[in-house]
């Protein structure tokens, strides 16, 4: 009797174990996957090296203190985009970066640094003499915290707050620099959405596709990014070697070549071909789809809608209405009902929109920019950035051009009505002739035109004349994707009004007609019919009168 | 009253299938042309798809049957009785007069027929056989050679304008074969039974019916 109960006893609680072992080890999976260190993926703990044990009283100390072990690191960040800020096109030739490329949000860096730096990995970019050589200039931190308490202040020209300090309202902490350093690690979706996700002067301002709903995305926000999916980091594609990272937005890779990226060969990281293929739809009784990835790029379907996560990212930013201030002379500020800003007398007017549809344009990869100096044509909408590229010509393969989905910024912003050129106004600074203390747009612009000229962005100078000219900006959008059942279905473009209503170099069945062949088409088909109808109606109403007059003679007979 | 069989199994089998596939390719096709929006896009391409490659069997062995049969020599175009014809339908067929032509299995189509079905068979569907396969398989040519001097929208051009003349054929043939009979369905009938009941052409009757002859065993 002891016997089976034993054995019974024993098989329950063996079961019992299996099954919570079971249960534990996706837990454990997920755990890890999330960051919440199960075992930890690092061979080294930084909080147990005295180096780093403090206390630090700025970055510049953090960072030397870093560089006695990692010795080739800040050599190696001296030459990313990220620190140079500098990009020579290799297509167009045009010199390129924060340093020298325009765009229509807060206009160029000259003359700002100290509020633009904010987001740049040094320390002490103030003045057009930052030494870009100095190795403990080079901020680690921004990138490799673990911690979430390490932030850059937004003039401290790339220093964190050292003590609370105040900005427009909100309170930044001093940063305990010993724990942000003893807890380093890789980077991740919130330190690269530190500056990504904020850039453009806050959140979701800039791209569509980039907002601080990608932290912890839902499937449907980004499939990749989503913790409860595959919870991908940023550097899961934008890979990085020796601190260089995969992927420009000057230099797109438009039409990858290589299919799956394989350890050792070319690979065009990021690209969705790197990991998905080149044919990555199922076949059913055509091959359209994947025939369709050869001209269009997987984002124009995969990510149906920009600024999917929530947040709405600004479509609008009207400089010339700038300057409203109250009588206490703080600048104007004026939101909408859930806050979203529509005027602030700093920067203009704004306009926001969320879930919306990309616009189309060919695209080769190469994005030429409109450059300071360079003549402009103020009475069409100036591009600041245009995406190159064509349709194929008939009988071509693809000459690297695909479709791909922007955002368009619409602006409006000064440019010198004189010489018919952009210019680059000083917004921040600390005497009166940044905007932001004098409001007064010719001297910002003189301001910021010397500081250009000492820089060599342009030798062109600024006639002291300013008007305003409508500008528009095109952003790739190839973030927020989603998941496959969400991707735009065939109508969304093979429809009259679709999405890629007026893109040329392409026919689109069920959005292109051929006028005369739909106008001779129906005529002969309206007229078809009607004379079809005619011809019966006129049969059924002889017949009836025969049918009448044969009755008649009928009656006639009988009487 | 004579009965008399028409259309053979196999040719009731052609006819019917090839109306349910063309009425199907009609109705997907213009859903791919944007004119309704009855069935999603994805949907009408594959059946589109597999409507098109199902006709081209069908025609695969209608072609063979003809072929085989020499009944091919039903289509040839013929002019004599042709006027006759006409212009019982612009006229004689209000005035209740009889028609100039009576089918027989040697001669089954009347003139006008056989112009119309000569027309449909040589031009309007090869335009849309040839057409249609280009753009089905549009990925596999459009960067050669044939794609520098063929762009894709005059392929797909040609497609839509060879789709209207199917459809005003298919009016015109709808309402002659379906209603035009005596009594008004006895076409539609015969086409579903294979047999003419044929008390409508008395012999001796005041016009001349011609009835073309299939000239059987001789296939040069």
């Amino acid at each position: 009797m002891a016997k089976p109960l034993r054995t019974i006893v024993l098989t329950v609680l063996l079961a019992a174990w299996a099954l919570h072992a079971t249960a534990e080890l996706p837990a454990a999976d997920t755990e890890n996957r999330t960051g919440a260190a199960v075992r930890s993926t690092t061979t080294a703990d930084h909080s147990k090296f005295e180096q780093l044990q403090g206390p630090f009283s700025s970055g510049p100390e953090v960072t030397e203190a870093c560089l006695g072990c990692h010795t080739e690191a800040a050599t190696q960040v001296h030459g990313s985009v990220h620190w140079t800020w500098r990009y020579e096109h290799p297509t167009t030739g045009q010199t390129l970066g924060k340093r020298h490329a325009l765009n229509n949000l807060c206009l160029g860096i000259v003359g700002s640094y100290e509020r633009c730096s904010s987001c740049h990995i040094g320390y002490g970019w103030e003045d057009e003499h930052f030494d870009f050589s100095a190795q403990y200039k080079v901020d680690c931190l921004v990138c490799h915290d673990r911690t979430g308490t390490y932030e850059k202040f937004p003039t401290g020209a790339g220093h964190p707050a050292y003590e609370d300090t105040m900005f427009r309202g909100r309170l930044f902490e001093a940063v305990d620099l010993a724990h942000v350093a003893q807890n380093v690690g890789q980077t991740s979706r919130a330190t690269c959405g530190s500056c990504h996700f904020h850039s453009g002067g806050g959140d979701a301002v800039k791209h569509g596709d980039l907002d601080s709903s990608l932290l912890a995305p839902s499937q449907v926000v980004d499939v990749h990014m989503s913790p409860e999916g595959l919870d991908f980091n940023c550097s899961t594609c934008h890979e990085f070697s020796g601190h260089d990272q995969a992927g420009s937005r000057y230099l797109v890779t438009a039409a990858p070549q290589h299919g799956i990226a394989v350890p050792g060969r070319e690979s065009d990281r990021p690209a969705c071909q790197s990991c998905h293929g080149d044919t990555p739809h199922a076949r059913s009784i055509h091959d359209k789809l994947n025939q369709h990835a050869e001209f269009i790029a997987c984002q124009t379907c995969h990510v149906p809608e920009i600024a999917r996560g929530g947040l709405a990212t600004k479509t609008l930013w009207d400089w010339s209405t700038a300057g409203r201030r109250s009588e206490e002379g703080m600048p104007v500020v004026e939101r909408d009902a859930e806050g979203l800003v529509l005027y602030d007398g700093m920067k203009g007017d704004f306009a926001w929109r969320e879930n919306y549809p990309p616009v189309y344009r060919w695209f080769d990869g190469t994005m030429r920019y409109t450059e300071l100096g360079e003549t402009i044509d103020p009475s069409r909408p100036v591009d600041i950035n245009r995406p190159e590229g064509e349709a194929p010509r008939n009988g071509t393969r693809s000459n690297g051009a695909r479709i791909w989905p922007f955002k368009v910024l619409e602006g409006r912003q000064p440019y010198d009505d004189v010489h018919q050129h952009l210019v680059v106004p000083r917004l921040f600074g600390r005497d009166e002739t940044a905007y932001w203390r004098g409001y007064d747009w010719t001297r910002a612009i003189e301001a910021g035109m010397a500081e250009a000229q000492r820089t060599g962005q342009t030798e062109a100078g600024f006639s002291g004349s300013h008007g305003f000219v409508e500008t528009r900006m095109y952003w790739p959008v190839t973030h927020m994707v989603a998941p496959a059942e969400m991707a735009l279905s065939c109508e969304a473009c093979h429809s009259a009004g679709g999405r890629l209503e007026g893109l040329e170099g392409v026919y689109i069945p069920g959005r292109d007609r051929h006028p005369l062949i739909e106008g001779l088409g129906w005529a002969a088909v309206m007229l078809t019919l009607v004379g079809v109808v005619g011809h019966g109606l006129t049969r059924a109403v002889m017949a009836q009168r025969r049918r009448r007059l044969r009755l008649g003679d009928d009656a006639g007979d009988a009487s | 009253m004579s009965r008399e069989l028409i259309f053979t199994r196999f040719e009731r089998f052609w006819h019917w299938t090839q109306a349910v596939l063309i009425f199907g390719l009609l109705f997907s096709g213009f859903a791919l042309h944007g004119t309704h929006q009855w069935i999603g896009y994805d949907t009408a391409l594959r059946a589109h798809i597999v409507l098109a490659l199902g006709l081209i069997a069908l025609w695969a062995f209608a072609i063979f049957w003809h072929l085989t049969t020499g009944e091919w020599r039903q289509y040839v175009p013929t002019g004599r009785g042709l006027p006759a014809v006409a212009l019982y339908y612009a006229y004689g067929i209000f005035s209740g007069e009889t028609k100039p032509f009576v089918s027989t299995p040697a001669a089954k189509h009347n003139p006008l027929q056989r112009i119309a079905y000569f027309g449909f068979k040589v031009l309007l569907a090869p335009a849309l056989w040839i057409s249609g396969l280009l753009l089905l398989f549009a990925a596999a040519w459009r960067s050669t050679a044939l794609g520098a001097v063929l762009p894709l929208a005059w392929v797909a051009y040609v497609h839509v304008a060879a789709a209207f003349g199917l459809l005003v054929f298919l009016i015109g043939h709808v309402y002659m074969a379906a209603t035009t009979g005596k009594p008004w369905y006895a076409y539609l009938k015969s086409m579903v039974t294979g047999y003419q009941e044929s008390d409508q052409a008395p012999p001796g009757s005041e016009r001349e019916v011609y009835t073309p002859q299939v000239e059987r065993g001789s296939k040069s």
